[in-house]
């Protein structure tokens, strides 16, 4: 027993050890932010002193120079509207197909299952001129862009869900004079409610860190989101700026880590959720 | 009921249907069709059959990129799953802060690509920097580096589900097996791996089919560098559309061929994995 508590204790001290290393990343570039530009690529592993300190000027410079807060609002705009749209959207699809019985409907499910394997390579050449011909290219057009592309993960996971809830509950809905619209919005989706946060927390996660899509579909001269700035401060022409981006890069990190924090439970569930869609 | 329903479609159906279309299944149909044409926008289009998988095949860069991303799909699956699951196995033990653990092993997760690229690039350089050379002057450098990169990115995600799969096994299986005299490394290999086989179906298939897809932390860590020698299937699909023009139609072919790459090895893998499972 006492050999097993000190085992323990060596445990937590070993993992202690490693979690340190594993933030380690994170915060050398976060106080390589507050380092001179010039110094930042010399010597990133030593802490700011009087010579290389430069207090918030490499914040101010991304802000003002890079308009990364425009960004972020992008980024969440395109974010929050695509995964309201998404939720609605395919739930009530996935609703539908689930208890409306045919061919068409069991051949849209396969599809959407099938989109799942198909990676973006396979599509992004013929979607950017797609999106191109329809004027799609705008955060707006976006939204719906994601909502094709991110259906069918949403509409496999509600499927999944739908055909556990038991058809007599809609049916007595629909006998006590509910619309098909009313029973849905006032019955199934209480019901699907963890699915919801599941399939929510899925699909904020891959388009809020998506790089490749929005560059391609974009009008990037207008709008541009976090990962597109920061490619675009780093792949730009003329000189690099090393202090810009290593504020950048903590700006898009702490957004992600208070998200993170305050939802974790969710994340984690949805998670495990998310993981059977092998 | 059905019937009722049936009338709402235009309603419950359409939205997704129509965006579905637009997003999905005709950019899918005309990558297929273009694989086979040669084209700069689509309206020049023209039939030329096979020859655009014929140069496709005969690209050195291409069969490089293809060798280097199977090399780093296998390397990044063992190094990802056995970390992920030694933590996960570590961490269901009744340890101190295994909470705070969890937390701190997830979090890379949530951070994008490009994001994780430059993070990376940084450290990597710093370490690099006091024995004269960098990330971009090696090939393998930036493979490791890759290496690295995903696996501070990915073992929290399979650690979680790791850690549902080992708590979901009865405690009565574990306590027979101690009964019975089963050592240690016994009830690991003998009794806990056959039954987690669902969850290790699903790491494998998952850090597999990512590694093939890696495209962002690629982008952003060694954007090929040195001249395409660390450049990964998905990238050089990429540079084949928007570097070379008049081989837009070749990079397409080359992502009908990584399509089915990436559908193969899912299928592959998922049989070999499922018939190991053991029926609980």
């Amino acid at each position: 027993m006492i050999r097993k508590k000190r085992l323990n204790r060596l445990g937590t001290g070993l993992f202690t050890f490693i979690s340190i290393f594993y933030v380690l990343p994170v915060v050398v570039v976060l106080f390589n932010s507050f380092k001179k530009k010039s110094y930042i690529n010399l010597e990133p592993f030593k802490l700011p002193n009087e010579t290389t300190f430069t207090g918030v000027d490499n914040y101010t410079t991304a802000i003002n120079q890079y308009d990364f807060l425009k960004a972020v609002g992008w980024t969440v705009f395109i974010t929050v509207g695509s995964v309201l749209v998404i939720l609605i959207c395919t739930s009530m699809c996935a609703w539908f197909i689930t208890r409306v019985k045919n061919r068409v409907t069991k051949g849209i499910y396969i599809l959407c299952v099938f989109s799942m394997v198909v990676p973006f390579q396979m599509v992004m050449f013929t979607l950017s001129l797609v999106t191109d011909r329809l004027g799609l290219g705008t955060p707006w057009g976006l939204i719906i862009i994601y909502l094709g592309f991110g259906a069918g993960l949403a509409v496999f996971m509600f499927c999944g869900f739908v055909k556990s809830i038991p058809i007599e509950i809609e049916e007595a809905a629909m006998i006590d004079g509910c619309s098909p619209i009313r029973t849905f919005f006032s019955v199934v989706l209480p019901i699907m409610k963890p699915t919801y946060i599941s399939v929510g927390i899925l699909e904020t996660m891959w388009i809020w860190n998506d790089f490749l899509l929005p560059y391609l579909t974009l009008d990037i001269k207008k709008y541009k989101t976090i990962s597109i700035v920061i490619q675009y401060m780093k792949g730009s022409y003329g000189r690099v700026d090393m202090g810009a981006i290593m504020a950048a890069l903590i700006m898009a990190v702490i957004p992600v880590v208070i998200f993170y924090l305050s939802c974790q439970k969710h994340i984690i569930k949805g998670v495990a959720a998310g993981a059977v869609k092998g | 009921m059905e019937k009722a329903i049936k009338r709402y479609f235009p309603i419950f159906l359409l939205p997704t249907l129509i965006a579905f279309t637009i997003g999905f299944i005709v950019p899918f149909i005309m990558g297929i069709w273009l694989s086979f044409c040669e084209f700069t926008t689509v309206t020049d289009a023209t039939f030329v059959g096979l020859s655009n998988y014929i140069k496709a095949f005969q690209d050195p860069v291409f069969l490089h990129s293809f060798w280097y991303t199977a090399l780093f799909a296998v390397v990044s699956l063992v190094v990802i799953n056995v970390i992920a699951f030694a933590i996960a196995l570590a961490l269901t033990q009744k340890l101190r802060g295994t909470n705070i653990f969890r937390t701190v092993f997830f979090m890379p997760n949530l951070i994008g690509g490009i994001v994780l690229g430059y993070i990376w690039q940084l450290i990597f350089n710093g370490l690099l920097a006091p024995f004269a050379t960098a990330l971009n002057l090696n090939e393998w450098y930036g493979f490791w580096g890759l290496i690295i990169l995903v696996a501070w990115q990915q073992i929290g995600y399979m650690m979680i589900i790791y850690i549902a799969g080992l708590q979901s096994i009865p405690g009565d299986v574990m306590e027979a097996a101690a009964i019975d005299g089963a050592s240690g490394p016994q009830r690991l290999f003998k009794v806990t791996i056959p039954m987690m086989m669902p969850s290790i179906t699903i790491c494998t298939f998952l850090s597999v089919v990512n590694g093939f897809k890696l495209f962002d932390q690629n982008l952003s860590l060694t954007a090929g560098e040195p001249s395409k020698m660390s450049e990964m299937l998905a990238l050089n699909i990429y540079n084949t559309f928007y570097g070379r023009t008049g081989w837009e139609g070749v990079g397409q072919a080359k992502a009908v061929v990584f399509f089915i790459l990436v559908v193969a090895i899912g299928l592959i893998q998922l049989k070999a994995t499922r018939s190991k499972e053991v029926q609980q």
